[in-house]
């Protein structure tokens, strides 16, 4: 690790103060920036310790819920409010990770975690997202994890994020702030696809800080889930994953739906063709193959990953299928 | 800074950069918990920071300033080791045993998030507030620790006999 200095901030207008500076970075929980600063892949020279926000999550009258950006991923998927009413976050937060690491992660740094692709991490590797320019090893090397649609010729890595594909799928909206003003994102154009610049991850300003997230009131995701395909049965990143939310009526159609994909993309995949495809279609199996293919349809496989393909489709037929099959 | 480690209040001055678990092991000469990957990846350098199961491998000790660090040399009472302990030696819950101190750290902590009603991958209902510790559940939520010596069928007995007599009380 390089040197920094180390301060905490007990609320935005601090933080976003001591976060303006060059080479200053936010610290949530640390399972990921610490483990790339002692890689040395991230340098900061401060540290802002952003865990004393707001820890809150509050049910609002409009029936959105608001959740703090400091909040742990383990207090987001045991509240009530998530549990009964956005299922599908809860589902997605326990997918992920491992008891210990829940418990330290936060919102704010779950949705900025940076990519596993391994010649990321590996410094004897060429990579673009690590030294802008340098090339990519994993293009023509061990693709197996890595990303079947948005992918450029400079970077085809995934966002590992199993919380994100929930928020994806839900509408989520970001809280930004820095020492210019607030505003706001949704959470799907918060990260970027990768084109020619894969080091530029989100569209986050300097020095902006995820102050909270709001879900907006969905009533019909008290019928959703998430499911996570992975190479063993638990504490392993997803290969495929598909979080879906599903409003069926009385007479068996589709009157909403919300579809997002994991380990797919260098972001949480919102599956906006299959959506249309689906809506006002009879909610049976063949629409929803259907649906999957309108949204697989560009995918493109890499040496090691067209297995993937395959997979995300049989995996959105079959979430939508235990979602048409449950009663209201 | 002011940390408390196994009850005791200790004043520390450290590089910022110095890990929750070098600060144990390097600095405090507190050898039980192990580092395994130093990566977040085996559960070996489990503790609990006011009873809430931690890796001290990816925390800053500074991080922590304040706080209630509970290590496996604080669980024996007056000599008498921890049910957990001794459950862990009466169903070989261990070969190697390195492995062991986070298992045991994570299994308290484990036992205390199903205790308060917090859901896992595997719970089939997410709205129940009681949650009975099945096998399943248990080999879920421990599925942070591993072992390479493979006495996870042990481990989960030991945990059992433990926890799921709690339960049933
Ligand atoms: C072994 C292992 C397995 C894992 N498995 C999974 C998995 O299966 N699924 C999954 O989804 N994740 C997995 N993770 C990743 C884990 O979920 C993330 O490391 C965690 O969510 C990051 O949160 P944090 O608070 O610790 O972030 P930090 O490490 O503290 O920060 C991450 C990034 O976010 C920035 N940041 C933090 N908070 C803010 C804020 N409020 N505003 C602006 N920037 C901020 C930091 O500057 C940093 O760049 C795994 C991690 C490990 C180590
Ligand atoms: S896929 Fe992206 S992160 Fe991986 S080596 Fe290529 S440029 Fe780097
Ligand atoms: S040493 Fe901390 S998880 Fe392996
Ligand atoms: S007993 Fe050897 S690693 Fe678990």
């Amino acid at each position: 690790m390089t040197p920094f200095s180390y301060a905490r901030a007990g609320d935005a207008a601090t933080a976003t103060g001591l976060g303006m500076a060059e080479g200053a970075k936010y610290l949530g929980g640390g399972t990921n920036l610490v483990d790339l600063m002692r890689e040395t892949i991230e340098r900061p020279d401060r540290l802002v310790d952003v865990t004393g926000l707001s820890r809150m999550i509050a049910e609002r009258d409009d029936g959105s819920l608001m959740i703090g950006a400091a909040v742990r991923n383990t207090a987001v998927a045991e509240h009530q409010a998530v549990r009964e009413r956005y299922p599908v976050l809860a589902r997605a937060i326990l997918s992920g990770a491992s008891g210990q690491i829940r418990n330290m992660a936060t919102v704010g740094g779950n949705i900025l975690q940076r990519t596993r692709c391994a010649y990321f991490y590996d410094d004897a590797a060429r990579c673009n997202k690590r030294v802008p320019g340098a090339g990519c090893d994993a293009i023509d090397g061990f693709n197996r994890t890595h990303a079947i649609l948005g992918a450029s010729p400079a970077c085809v890595a995934t966002h590992p994020s199993d919380m994100c594909v929930a928020l994806a799928a839900l509408g989520a909206v970001v809280h930004l702030e820095n020492t210019a003003g607030a505003r706001t994102l949704p959470l799907v154009d918060l990260h970027r696809l990768p084109m020619g610049r894969p080091e530029v991850e989100t569209l986050l300003e300097p020095g902006e800080l995820i102050t909270a997230i709001e879900l907006p009131p969905l009533p019909w995701a008290v019928r959703s889930t998430y499911r996570k395909v992975r190479d063993r049965a638990s504490y392993a990143f997803a290969l495929v994953s598909v979080a879906a939310v599903l409003d069926r009526s009385g007479d068996g159609m589709v009157r909403d739906v919300r579809l997002a994909l994991g380990g797919v993309a260098h972001k949480p995949w919102r599956a906006f063709a299959a959506e249309a495809a689906l809506r006002g279609r009879p909610a049976s199996e063949a629409c929803f193959r259907a649906a999957a293919e309108a949204e697989l349809a560009d995918a493109a496989p890499l040496r090691d990953n067209g297995f993937k393909i395959e997979l995300a489709r049989r995996t959105i037929v079959a979430v939508l299928n235990e979602l048409a099959g449950e009663t209201a | 800074m002011l940390i408390t480690i196994n009850g005791q209040g200790m004043e520390v001055a450290l590089d910022p950069r110095t890990s929750l678990l070098d600060l144990l092991r390097e600095h405090l000469e507190l050898h039980g918990t192990k580092k395994g990957c130093d990566q977040g990846a085996c559960g070996a350098c489990t503790v609990l920071a006011d009873g809430e199961r931690i890796l001290s491998c990816l925390a800053l000790a500074v991080q922590y300033e304040g706080r209630s660090i509970s290590t496996v040399e604080g669980l024996a009472d007056d000599g008498r080791l921890h049910p957990l302990q001794q459950a862990f030696i009466d169903h070989d819950g261990f070969q190697c045993g390195y492995c062991t101190p986070g298992q045991i750290c994570s299994a308290i902590g484990m036992a205390a998030e199903i205790g308060r009603g917090v859901p896992s991958a595997v719970t089939a209902d997410l709205a129940a507030t009681t949650i009975p510790p099945t096998r399943d559940e248990l080999r879920e939520r421990m599925s942070g620790n591993l072992c390479r010596c493979g006495a996870h069928n042990g481990i989960i007995d030991a945990i059992t006999e433990i926890y799921s007599a709690e339960a049933a009380e």
